[in-house]
């Protein structure tokens, strides 16, 4: 074999592996992505139904309810415009708590109570979900 | 008093740094020795006031200095004394002193352990090193300084952030930062390598054990946080894809693929542009790292600024040295020729496998962290993209890597026949497909495939790197002559593939078979889980320095034996009124068992969540003998030509430290 030839060979395999790289990690990525939603979006249909998303917003103070002698919860979350009722069961992180902004993974069921399978509420109190921040103007800035 | 110190310590480090890049580089260009060898001194003064600065800051923290805008908001007269040095990197500003401070300690290093290079070289190394610096110390007095003052003094501190307050976090972020910047010296290197126009062997022999130990840090570093994950943040999972942890683990697979296309420049004179081009890289992503980390872009413990200006800089350092390093790349590369010619299949080609795997790696990593960001940026919606995407990416490439890792070793330079190969690692591959299969079926679980294709793997690079070692024995019938036969390069090597495998197995292992379930338990309750039953005995209040903590004491039975005592806690720091769990882990070498209290549920009752998991320690311990290994390879008697001083003449000028 040419210098040349091997060359060839090489850069054509070369491109081969990364074109297959490429097309894998994209594919795992579409099929791995959550989108993150309001209330008001999930309420107002933006949302395909029974789509794996995140939705974000406040604890509506009052609204934790738990089941006794289960770890079910549900609580209202809401974006001070329209509020979705969340039902979880498991532990919640520490930084749950009512008036909290925090973020539930999860779909929509039929009864338009969303499904949760994860609450994320992390750092302390000052933290907003920057996602959320975006979409809560009123919310007082934080920062110290 | 002492903070203006500090400041003022600050801005002469600054000076300096900025001699130290301008005279030194431009002696280099213009043969002045004397600007030249000002290089050296330069270093050791940025140091000498980098740390006098950071001394200033941990001073101002013991003496509960609260007129310290940094130290009010990080620290509190009821902090106990070690945190309250370690809250000095506990947030944005003394971090980015900490960083500072680190490439400055790996400046002095370089200019102590140089005197066998050109003195030009040396120059252009620290000179480069030097503007990184302008870069980080301007950075800080112009909009993160470390020292502002309030008045009024805030009475009181605000209090470090609770998840910071363990040892871990006093190790994690210097070890991590050791790692990060000291890929700045290899980058230093490729960088005075490409202005001096000469990439060559003994610029590759150079860089080896600088940036071998950059990588041992950074183990350590990525090891110790993901270790101070597991029990600290109270869920047990070990590593999260988080994009925080993503920029530490970035830099690290393009260094580990740094140090292996180094090997082959350095023996065989070949991948020159592709070894300098990494180097480039490796440090672009430490950088990277930083200013996601730092600019607020991201949102997690670990990101303390929200300041868009802080952002805007950060990135443009990054590319005034992405940008600027790549040009010079560009015009420089081509004119470097490789002179070692390889056949595909050879260590080289095998080698070069190594670093196409790492870098593919890498960058599905980076398009996995950054495409959300980039999405976000152009308003395209907010996306999160999870575990499952890296999980799916990684593990095939992993897997692959450590089939080629296995013949690695076994391989000669330039030319290898397959034939042969295969006729040696024919019972090899015997012995792992039966031990992987026995395990699988064992272990069963409907998850066979996946065991059997974790532990092949691993114990295909276990038993391979073993043939190696006992290939270089064959002709040693004594310990001493064992111990000869096995240079220090070559041991180090054995230890950090074994330090792999090892790994290998604890993530397979964890991964597929930990059980973990989320329970209530009344005093005197018991639940299952994992051949395992955990009964909850008591529950009492548990005063601590600075936070309040209830305490549960739960047992955990196994035929009827009790095999572990755990004390969860649940902690509300005092200051920040904010919950804490801290987790109880019965530590052991085949299985851990973890309990973490989650909150009341009624009366004497606490939701609790309860893990077994095999092997987990596995994970670190692998790590942590990669790191050896990286010593073990560092300590080879080859790169210990630092402290010798020999003379060297280069573009006409003697260099009169020789």
């Amino acid at each position: 074999m040419t210098p040349r030839r091997q060359r060839i060979i090489a850069i054509t395999l070369i491109l081969a592996g990364v074109s297959a790289a490429a097309a894998l990690g994209l594919t795992a990525l579409s099929s791995n992505i959550l989108f993150f939603y309001t209330p008001t979006q999930l309420l107002s249909g933006e949302v395909p139904p029974a789509a794996a998303i995140r939705l974000g917003g406040l604890v509506t103070k009052g609204s934790v309810k738990r089941t006794p002698d289960s770890l079910k919860i549900s609580f209202d979350l809401t974006d001070q415009q329209h509020t979705v009722r969340v039902r979880y069961e498991g532990l919640l992180p520490d930084l749950f708590r009512e008036g909290q902004g925090i973020v539930a993974q999860g779909r929509l069921a039929a009864d338009r109570v969303f499904n949760a399978n994860e609450v994320l509420a992390k750092h302390d109190e000052n933290y907003m979900p920057p996602e959320l921040a975006a979409h809560l103007p009123k919310v007082k800035d934080t920062a110290p | 008093m002492i903070p203006e110190l500090g400041h003022f310590a600050l801005i002469l480090a600054l000076v300096i740094a900025t001699l130290q890049f301008a005279l030194p580089l431009a002696g280099a260009q213009l043969v002045r020795v004397r600007w030249m060898a000002l290089a050296r001194p330069a270093a050791g003064a940025q140091c000498l006031f980098s740390a006098l600065a950071f001394g200033c800051l941990i001073a101002s923290f013991i003496g509960n200095d609260f007129s310290v805008v940094y130290v009010a908001n990080n620290s509190n007269t009821e902090l106990p004394l070690p945190y309250r040095i370690a809250a000095v990197w506990g947030a944005h500003e003394g971090s980015l002193l900490l960083w500072s401070l680190i490439l400055s300690v790996w400046m002095v290093a370089v200019a102590r352990f140089s005197h066998a290079m050109p003195l030009a070289f040396v120059a252009r190394v620290l000179a480069v090193m030097g503007i990184i610096n302008v870069g980080f110390l301007s950075f800080m007095i112009l909009t993160s300084n470390p020292f502002a003052r309030q008045f009024p003094a805030a009475a009181e501190g605000r209090d470090l952030n609770p998840l910071l307050q363990d040892p871990g976090l006093v190790m994690h972020p210097p070890m991590l930062y050791m790692g990060y910047v000291g890929f700045s010296v290899a980058f230093s290197f490729a960088i005075a390598a490409l202005i001096g126009g000469r990439l060559d062997a003994p610029w590759a022999r150079w860089s080896r054990p600088w940036t071998l130990m950059a990588w041992i840090f950074l183990t350590v570093g990525i090891a110790l946080g993901s270790w101070w994950a597991y029990y600290e943040l109270g869920w047990g999972g070990w590593w999260f894809w988080d994009p925080v942890e993503n920029a530490s683990f970035m830099p690290w697979l393009l260094g580990t693929a740094l140090i292996h296309s180094l090997a082959v420049t350095d023996k065989r004179d070949a991948f020159k542009r592709w070894t300098c081009l990494l180097a480039i890289c490796a440090f672009s992503l430490s950088l990277l790292g930083t200013f996601l980390v730092r600019s607020g872009v991201l949102t997690s413990v670990h990101a303390f600024a929200t300041d868009p200006e802080r952002g805007v800089y950060i990135l443009g350092i990054l590319v005034l040295t992405v940008g600027g390093s790549l040009l010079l790349y560009a015009v420089r590369a081509p004119r470097i020729v490789d002179t070692g010619r390889f056949n595909p299949f050879s260590r080289e080609g095998l080698l070069l496998i190594n670093n196409c795997v790492l870098l593919v790696a890498a960058a599905a990593v980076l398009l996995g962290t950054l495409y959300p960001l980039a999405l976000d940026a152009l308003g395209l919606g907010k996306i999160s993209v999870g575990p499952p995407y890296f999980n799916t990416v990684f593990v095939p490439l992993m897997l692959l890597l450590g089939l080629a890792l296995g013949l690695g070793p076994l391989t000669r330079w330039k030319s290898h026949g397959g034939r042969e190969l295969a006729n040696r690692l024919r019972p090899v591959a015997f012995a792992c497909a039966t031990a992987a299969m026995s395990a699988a079926i064992v272990l069963g679980q409907g998850k066979m495939i996946f065991t059997f294709l974790g532990l092949f793997v691993a114990t295909w690079v276990l038993l391979s790197t073993a043939l190696a070692v006992r290939e270089r024995w064959a002709h040693q019938h004594t310990l001493k002559g064992m111990m000869r036969a096995l240079s220090p390069g070559f041991s180090g090597m054995a230890l950090a593939h074994l330090g792999f495998a090892l790994t290998l197995v604890g993530v397979t292992v964890t991964s597929l078979y930990g059980a973990e379930r989320d329970v209530k338990l009344a005093i005197g309750e018991t639940a299952e889980l994992g051949g395992y039953r955990f009964r909850m005995e008591r529950l009492r209040s548990v005063a601590g320095p600075n936070y309040d903590a209830t305490e549960a004491r739960i047992v955990a039975l196994r035929e009827e034996v009790v095999v572990a005592e755990l004390y969860p806690q649940k902690r509300i720091y005092r200051v920040q009124t904010s919950p804490m769990t801290e987790a109880a882990i019965d530590a052991g070498f085949t299985r851990d068992l973890y309990v973490a209290l989650g909150e009341p549920v009624g009366k004497e009752a606490w939701s609790v969540r309860l893990q077994v998991k095999p092997c987990v320690r596995w994970i670190w311990l692998g790590a942590m003998v990669m790191a050896l290994g990286g010593i073990l390879a560092a300590s080879d008697r080859r790169y210990r030509f630092g402290l010798r001083p020999a003379p060297v003449r280069l573009d006409g000028a003697t260099d009169p430290a020789a």
